[in-house]
């Protein structure tokens, strides 16, 4: 449904996502998780078609951002950070607005705005005016407003930043219901909330891509296990890595070996633990043991747990509030 | 059509929602209702003194009256422009409602001309309030009605062209009152450059005073409908709006 390769977006001076490639299948709920400033938003605007790639190219639903954004609009529904709401308007103006602004054809609008007053709940507030809502319902309008147009693919910006744990409840099961009919991105900084809403997720940091997986794997490899660089080199004869790789998964406490490089001599790998388990010092003296010389052994930089930590540390106390 | 239309309606709807319109349309009729008046006694005391005296000159009601209105209405009509077109952009850019129109299926252009149109339509309700005061001059004159029209018509194109201008300077911040104040500084500039005229007459100063708004109205305020004072007016909506577009695209790279 989702098709990003390459992209990148530079600013003045600051490159904001750097070359990052995913795909999301249709009726996924995808979970696109990354400290502030990560470059989030700046993915979400591009393949709204509001922002421009630098490099690369983005499509949805089959159409390309840059070539055809009128055909990816259409298919898009997208509630940005802040809920773009008039406050001048009652709600069922502004829903009416939208629909009309999405192309909606005129017979089908009543209906629409109907509908999605009542799949948003926000019956009870259809003639306030927008300035004077609470944080909760403007959110819920904001949603409201994305989904009208019934879009295949659904990109919601922190959908739940600043509510109150009950309305934080409420709106992820809002966005799960809505899935299986839309293809949701929803982009967040705070991880239990991506356990709970989504299926797939997309880590990025400081413009990279860190790893995209299931929910499930992802959260089994990120529980306190670690991952190491290995070196080792043979002291006198050629080396072979298949041995060393055999070794090394022999380690107790290791989970996965990823062969890295290799060149006559040397080779290299990343030793992945298993969960709450420090496989170092095991490790070192394996390779020694069996003969070989240990060159190097380092934990990975940014490993998935440093951002794991990362991501955590900052949102444990307030969403502790909301389980 | 349907999306200009759109825009177009919404933006409309939220003059009136707020006190601007109503605010500027007091204004207006009060300013227009004083000049009025004052035009209008005027040209009684200066009749009943020329048949006192028993100079039987016929006195104009249109060149009395009418076309002193009309200029001061040109002139005035350029501090009125700024507080129409000051929020059309900056506002979106302000509340992040920008984001909802151009992720919409909708296109630049359409927004655009929906929220030019809007503002136009403003200024045609402004300029109608005053216009009752004309409805007297029938009523116990018989001033001729052409000129007025012409006039009308040219006070619609220099607000239009002054509008195009204003919708561009509200693109490039988000801040209202930045707007504002450039609008009311450039619409200040293009009246005040046809003074050079009056002390330079150089070919620079020709060109200088052929940019002011204000020289281009003058034959319309005495009924003159002249091709290239429309033409002037019609080109400076169409590169005004022009670089509205433009400036749109570069929010879109630049944001």
């Amino acid at each position: 449904m989702i098709k990003v390769e390459g992209l990148t977006k530079r600013y003045a001076r600051t490159v904001a996502v750097d070359n990052i490639s995913f795909e999301v299948g249709k009726g996924k709920i995808i979970g696109f998780l990354g400290p502030n400033g990560a470059g989030k938003t700046t993915t979400m605007r591009v393949l709204t078609c509001y922002l421009p790639p630098t490099d690369g190219t983005a499509s949805v639903a089959g159409f390309d951002v840059m070539k055809q954004p009128l055909e990816v609009k259409r298919r898009i529904g997208y509630l940005p950070e802040a809920p773009p709401l008039y406050p001048e308007m009652e709600v069922i103006e502004y829903l009416d607005f939208v629909a009309r602004l999405k192309g909606i054809p005129r017979s089908e609008i009543k209906g629409r705005v109907d509908n999605v007053i009542q799949r948003c709940a926000i019956g009870d507030v259809r003639t306030k005016l927008l300035g004077k809502l609470s944080k909760g319902y403007r959110q819920r309008v904001g949603l409201a407003q994305a989904i009208i147009h019934n879009p295949d693919v659904l990109v919601l910006d922190e959908p739940t930043a600043g509510l109150d744990p009950k309305q934080i409840i409420e709106t992820r099961q809002l966005i799960k219901s809505l899935a299986g009919d839309h293809t949701i991105i929803l982009s967040t900084h705070i991880l239990p909330e991506v356990e709970q809403t989504c299926q797939e997720v997309i880590i990025i940091n400081r413009g990279k891509l860190v790893a995209t997986d299931s929910v499930e794997n992802l959260t089994r490899r990120l529980r306190g296990s670690e991952a190491v660089a290995v070196e080792v080199e043979s002291r006198d004869s050629a080396l072979d890595p298949a041995a060393v790789r055999r070794r090394l998964e022999q380690v107790p406490g290791v989970s996965r070996v990823i062969p890295k490089a290799e060149d006559g001599k040397r080779c290299s790998f990343e030793v992945e633990s298993l969960q709450g388990r420090s496989v170092r010092a095991e490790v070192a003296r394996a390779i020694v043991e069996a003969g070989w010389n240990m060159t190097e052994l380092r934990p990975v930089a940014f490993s998935l747990e440093e951002i794991f930590l990362q991501l955590t540390a900052k949102e444990e106390a307030p969403e502790g509030g909301a389980q | 059509m349907r999306n200009v239309f759109t825009i177009y309606r919404k933006e409309l709807k939220s003059y009136f929602a707020s006190p601007i319109a109503y605010l500027l349309m007091v204004v207006f009729a009060l300013i227009f209702g004083y000049i009025f008046y004052a035009g209008v006694a005027i040209f009684v005391t200066r009749g009943l003194e020329s048949q006192m005296f028993g100079r039987g000159m016929p006195m104009d009601m249109n060149e009395w009256v009418i076309r002193p209105w009309l200029m001061n209405m040109s002139v005035i009509g350029l501090f009125m422009i700024p507080m129409i077109t000051m929020r059309l952009f900056a506002e979106e850019k302000r509340s992040g409602t920008i984001e909802l129109l151009m992720t919409s299926p909708v296109r630049d252009t359409e927004i655009i001309l929906g929220k030019w149109l809007a503002a136009f339509t403003m200024l045609v309700i402004l300029l109608a309030a005053p216009a009752l005061n004309l409805g007297f001059l029938f009523a116990y004159g018989k001033p001729d009605w052409r000129p007025i029209v012409v006039g009308y018509l040219g006070l619609l194109l220099q607000g239009g062209a002054l509008l195009a201008i204003g919708t561009l300077i509200s693109t490039m911040t988000r801040n209202q009152i930045i707007a504002g104040g450039a609008t009311f500084a450039v619409c200040l500039l293009l009246w005040i450059l046809d003074w050079v005229s009056t002390y330079e007459t150089a070919a620079w100063a020709k060109v200088v005073s052929y940019l002011s708004v204000v020289t281009h109205y003058e034959p319309f305020s005495k009924g003159v409908l002249d091709s290239k004072d429309v033409i002037f007016y019609l080109s400076v909506i169409f590169f005004g709006l022009f670089l509205t577009a433009r400036s749109m695209e570069s929010v879109r790279w630049r944001a």
